[in-house]
């Protein structure tokens, strides 16, 4: 195996027992990145100087004595996360030019633990979208077929994990931007519960539901990551003051004990008969580790996308209210300030990105404010007291991450059937709670040529962690799915 | 006012068509006209899928505007270290000296 091919927990294990140094993992890394990346598109900036500049810190302090639970592992960083003097462009014209004059706290807990940040990696455009067609930066495409997307908006990320540009993806999820694109690039897609990572450094969108997580190829990395990237942070007083446990040493080999909720309201019969029966194998392969399965209600989840499509677009009307061409980020000169802030903002966003500005100040207009936003907020309670709810009768809630696998590209070219992309993941993300996409089965789709990876999604109680990483760490080691198949770019590059 | 009230509840209206010009006013974006041709015919078809909520029964139900437990953060009143001046005027558009320059806002 090559070593750009290993998991984060064995370069970590050998960087830190000394076999490989953490510059030769990087070189290997960096050497596969340059091979494949022109074909892939998962990077907007590759960081060769500051990687290597890493990996010369990290072989310094491992030999001082210094023990790093992420010795040397590649990192990918989602381009709306600052890093100090680099490039940081949210996938938006509007920032095309801006290098970061500090860095995110949750990217500095990962170079903290000793990992190495391979690039700055492409997403929709301020995260809005579920393909990473709406980057205005560049085109990524999905390493087991590269006619087809990604997933969004994380989906450079997704696709450098994917394509072993890096061992670990740094993600950011508002209504399913980690755990949509982890199902189509056959990864672990983890988003913790809302507020377990600081955002302090994450270019906003949505400031209620933004939350940070890894994208891996194992369970056991996404719990390395999530180690080292939680906690709470003085710089976010939205992060939570709460200790975090231990959770990779402590992955379950079975799910006895446990009770899965399968929720009625998500019939994956209307999925079509190959995905049906899909997700029903994956639901006897839970019962088959010892599980109790058991039926739960979500009444009002279908009520998800209305709610989100009112409550993140209201909130990213404010956030991007910032970009208005005066502190930094491009300006394009008027006849006054208004006029400058006008044209500065037509030409810095791209459709998408004006789209949710409009319906968000639309939401939040005078006369409109009860009607939609108050009334979406008041939904939003609903739809956490539906989890509460079951979540009184099991330990885990099972369903599909995403309605189908990765589709070609331009095949969503009305917004709202991109928008329901994200029917399975945002109803999670409205109650902050924490849930991740693993990889459960492979389906070629009608035209396709390939079998794509699709996910499953596991969800749990605020703050249970342990319990959900652990639960997918023993359905991922029973089932192997992510090894059936290898990423088409080796057929292409004729590596 | 452009909402019923409906026992009570606000009830939203489908029918209703956006004015996007003046939505854009609001948020500061300049649009062709082509794109205000686009933008209402999807934000319009937006607002009929986002309509499903006034099906929902929230008058006796609170807002959440936040899921999970926050209270007030408070800290010391004490300089700290921050960003330098020089550094954040870097990435200014257009500076002079060390302030952000920016067109006249108060006519003569």
């Amino acid at each position: 195996m090559e070593l750009f091919e290993r998991s984060a927990a064995e370069i970590a294990r050998d960087v830190q027992g000394g076999t490989v140094s953490a510059a030769d993992v990087t070189e290997a890394v960096l050497r596969h990145v340059h091979a494949v990346d022109g074909e892939i598109g998962a990077y907007l900036t590759v960081l060769d100087d500051v990687a290597r500049a890493a990996a010369t810190r990290v072989d310094e302090r491992i030999k001082a004595g210094e023990k790093l639970p992420l010795a040397g592992v590649p990192l990918s960083v989602k381009d709306n996360m600052c890093l100090t003097g680099t490039r940081t462009t949210a996938g938006s014209k509007i920032l095309e030019q801006w290098v970061a004059p500090y860095t995110a706290t949750a990217v500095a807990r990962m170079l903290d633990a000793g990992a190495i940040p391979i690039g700055k990696s492409n997403m929709d455009e301020f995260a809005m979208g579920s393909s990473c067609e709406n980057s205005a930066l560049g085109v990524t495409k999905n390493p087991y077929d590269l006619t087809r997307v990604p997933g969004g908006s994380t989906g450079g990320s997704a696709a450098a994990v994917a394509a072993f540009e890096a061992a670990i993806g740094m993600g950011s999820d508002t209504g399913g931007s980690i755990r949509e694109p982890g199902a189509f690039c056959n990864l672990v897609g983890f988003k913790p519960t809302y507020g377990r990572v600081s955002r302090y450094g994450l270019i906003a969108f949505a400031s209620s539901l933004d939350q940070i997580g890894p994208l891996t190829r194992t369970v056991e990395d996404a719990a390395l990551a999530y180690e080292a990237m939680s906690g709470w942070d003085p710089m976010d007083s939205t992060s939570i003051d709460r200790e975090v446990e231990p959770v990779s040493s402590h992955l379950r080999g079975d799910l006895s004990g446990l009770k899965i909720g399968i929720v009625k309201e998500f019939d994956t019969r209307a999925l079509g008969d190959e995905i049906d029966e899909l997700y029903d194998k994956a639901y006897h392969d839970l019962e088959a580790l010892g599980a109790e399965l058991i039926d739960v209600s979500l009444p009002t989840a279908d009520y998800g996308l209305a709610t989100y499509y009112l409550i993140a677009p209201a909130e990213c009307s404010s956030n991007l209210a910032r970009f208005d061409g005066v502190r930094y980020g491009l300006r394009v000169e008027g006849a006054d300030v208004h006029d400058m802030y006008e044209k500065t903002r037509a030409a810095g966003f791209g459709p998408e990105v004006k789209r949710r500005i409009l319906i968000g100040t639309y939401a939040l207009s005078s006369g409109y404010y009860d009607a939609y936003y108050v009334r979406a907020q008041k939904a939003r309670t609903l739809i956490a007291d539906d989890f509460r709810k079951a979540f009184a009768q099991c330990d885990l809630i099972a369903c599909p991450a995403a309605s189908s696998p990765a589709f070609q590209f331009n095949a969503k070219s009305d917004p709202y059937s991109m928008y329901l992309m994200d029917y399975y993941t945002i109803p999670m993300s409205l109650a902050g709670l924490p849930a991740l996409s693993v990889p459960c089965g492979w389906i070629t789709p009608p035209g396709g040529d390939r079998p794509m990876p699709m996910g499953l999604q596991l969800t749990s109680p605020l703050f249970t962690e342990k319990l959900l990483l652990g639960a997918a760490h023993a359905y991922e080691r029973a089932t192997q799915h992510a090894s059936k198949h290898k990423p088409a770019f080796d057929a292409v590059s004729g590596r | 006012m452009n909402s019923h009230t409906i026992n009570g509840s606000i009830r939203i209206l489908s029918s209703e068509k956006i004015d996007v010009r003046y939505v854009a006013k609001l948020a500061r974006i300049a649009l062709t006209d082509d794109e205000v041709e686009r933008f209402g015919t999807q934000l319009s078809d937006l607002l009929e899928h986002v309509d499903a909520l006034s099906r929902l029964d929230v008058s006796q139900v609170a807002a959440t505007a936040q899921v999970v437990e926050s209270r007030n953060v408070e800290r010391p009143d004490e300089e700290r270290p921050c960003l330098n001046r020089e550094t954040v005027l870097t990435e200014a558009p257009q500076r002079q000296g060390g302030f952000f320059r920016v067109p006249r806002i108060i006519a003569e």
